[in-house]
């Protein structure tokens, strides 16, 4: 197999981009909305009516606490959300990728096409849903600056090995077992609403696992100023290799679908 | 410099595990040619035209397209190829002419002239007054249209057609006919699978019948008929008897008697003269036609079934 990087053209790529951008712009109203009503209830919800019974977790108020890993999250699950039934449904039923495999694009270029796309939906949910936080004064350090880039790694860390799922099977029905034994657990048991220091110590390290878990980590030291639990780089170069293996995977299930 | 073919092909095997689509055959064609595939379903049409796309690789044998290999430079053949699947796959919630401009975009065609072209081509295949409108709504003949104009958005030296007018009604398939007619007329290299005889007929200069994965013949739809049958065919009924039945009152009339389930059909150079021979045997069909041979004969005399199943 030749190497990933001989693969993808930048011409091909940001044709697939604009491809799913076009699409987009028939829809963008209702999302742009929904991905920032779904954190900001989130926020108050849980922020503010649990909160009041909280207290404070390690010093910090609840809802300047847990707003950086909502953002986290908000990120994951919308790549999660994105990667699944459009991407089968541009196998099974649109056949926009059968569609585009006869003209010079490449399989590689479908996923990077797509995750730039996600990466672009996921960076305006993320951005609005900051400047909301920044008015509840939840923001305590400049370091909140470098919280889309994190979010960024976070979207397509999560977002290619679901798309790798999505390319390999053949039935919706599946994303029923994703969303349940994946998406809800790494929302809830990531650190997101309480410190993964009170889940049994047996089943903390599949919270280690969860790209989900470094994202929040690493938010939450920028938004409190603080340090994460791990160095940095750690943090980070999971990122980065959970993404790596991702994209990987996800090109080869691309390929595997496409071709005969 | 000797005009090279854009597609040729010594030996090409096509193998799904056990499952042999495509059985060595070989290919030539020439610029500027009509060239069609002629066979049931399930004959290796599809596989051949999937391998000369460039989107499945050839089991064995050799496969050069544009003079270059496939399983080398599949992207750059790919982008000089307009591709017309047998399953539409338009985009459907965009609009008739974003389907063109998206699609243009993966050949690297410039945003500009991605629109101009757009308009040419919707203007060729006579939907320039739905351009704006989605693709979800239009009858399936005119989204047939728009996925062949969707193939010569790239200009490309050969256009491929798998099974281009199957599921149309009629008048639609007339008009897509006159729109391939056009394109052939200003000499673009044509290359279509068919099931239909007289698609094959109206469109092809040259066409192979291929039957369970291998070419059974070739040549111009005229030479097949002339070398495969009769230039006339009598259809003879006959209400109640079997055909099979009568088979053996009808020795020596015309050049050969193919009983059918439902009718027997008499190959003869004259029609009317074996007519008159049925019946001076004392033979008294239910009803009887004379008609000009068609590569439906040719399919049924080379395989023993009839084409359409």
């Amino acid at each position: 197999m030749a190497p990933l990087t001989t693969q993808v053209t930048a011409r091909s790529t940001l044709a697939v981009l604009e491809r799913n951008l076009t699409l987009y712009r028939r829809l963008w109203r209702a999302s742009v909305f929904s991905s920032f009503v779904l954190p900001v209830l989130f926020l108050v919800g849980i922020g503010l009516g649990v909160g009041s019974h909280v207290g404070a977790i390690a010093g910090v108020d609840y809802v300047s606490w847990i707003v950086p890993g909502v953002l986290a999250s908000t990120a994951f699950q919308l790549a999660v959300g994105e990667s699944t039934y459009f991407v089968l449904s541009d196998f099974r039923w649109v056949r926009a990728y059968h569609a585009m495999r006869a003209t010079p694009v490449q399989p590689a270029d479908m996923v990077c096409g797509w995750l730039l796309y996600v990466l672009f939906r996921a960076e305006i949910a993320v951005v609005v849903f900051l400047a909301v936080t920044a008015l509840f004064g939840a923001l305590r350090s400049p370091w909140a600056l470098v919280t889309p880039l994190v979010c960024g790694l976070v979207t397509l860390a999560a977002a290619a090995p679901t798309m790798a799922f999505s390319a390999s099977i053949d039935h919706d029905s599946y994303f029923a077992l994703l969303f349940r034994f994946v998406l809800i657990p790494s929302t809830l048991f990531t650190g997101v609403f309480f410190p993964v220091e009170q889940l049994p110590v047996v089943v903390r390290p599949l919270a280690y696992l969860s790209p989900l878990w470094h994202g929040v980590e690493l938010e939450r030291a920028a938004t409190l100023g603080t340090t994460p639990p791990w160095p940095v780089a750690a943090h980070l170069g999971y990122l980065l290799v959970f993404t790596g293996a991702g994209v990987a995977w996800a090109v080869h299930a691309f390929r595997k679908r496409l071709q005969d | 410099m000797s005009e090279q073919p854009l597609i040729y092909a010594r030996g090409l095997v096509k193998r799904f595990g056990e499952f042999t689509a495509v059985d060595g055959i070989d290919l030539e064609v020439a610029p500027g040619e009509a060239f069609g595939f002629l066979g049931p379903n399930g004959a290796g049409k599809s596989s051949t035209m999937r391998m000369i796309s460039c989107v499945s690789l050839p089991t064995a044998g050799e496969l050069r397209i544009l003079g270059m290999d496939p399983s080398r430079d599949g992207t750059t053949i790919r982008g000089r190829l307009g591709v017309c699947p047998q399953l539409d796959n338009l985009d459907p919630d965009l609009s008739v002419r974003e389907n063109l401009t998206t699609y243009a975009r993966y050949f690297g065609i410039p945003r500009a002239v991605a629109r101009r072209r757009a308009e040419e081509l919707l203007d060729f295949v006579q939907l320039a007054d739905r351009a704006g409108s989605k693709v979800e709504p239009l009858s399936g003949g005119m989204k047939r249209r728009l996925t062949i104009a969707r193939a010569m958005v790239n200009d490309p030296d050969i256009v491929l057609l798998d099974e281009p007018t199957t599921g149309l009604d009629p008048q639609a398939r007339h008009l897509l006919w006159e729109r391939l007619f056009q394109l052939k007329r200003r000499g673009t290299t044509l290359v279509l699978t068919t099931h239909y005889m007289d698609e094959a007929e109206q469109l092809c200069d040259r066409l192979v019948v291929m039957d369970g994965g291998r070419i059974v013949a070739q040549g111009s739809p005229r030479s097949l008929i002339e070398t495969y049958s009769t230039p006339e065919v009598v259809e003879l009924r006959f209400g109640d008897e079997r055909p099979a039945d009568v088979l053996g009152k009808l020795d020596g009339v015309g050049e050969r008697v193919d009983p059918l389930p439902d009718r027997l059909l008499v190959y003869a150079a004259d029609g009317d003269a074996a007519t008159a021979e049925v019946h001076r045997r004392g033979l008294t069909p239910s009803s009887v036609l004379v008609r000009r041979s068609t590569l439906e004969d040719v399919f049924l005399h080379l395989t023993g079934r009839t084409l359409v199943d």
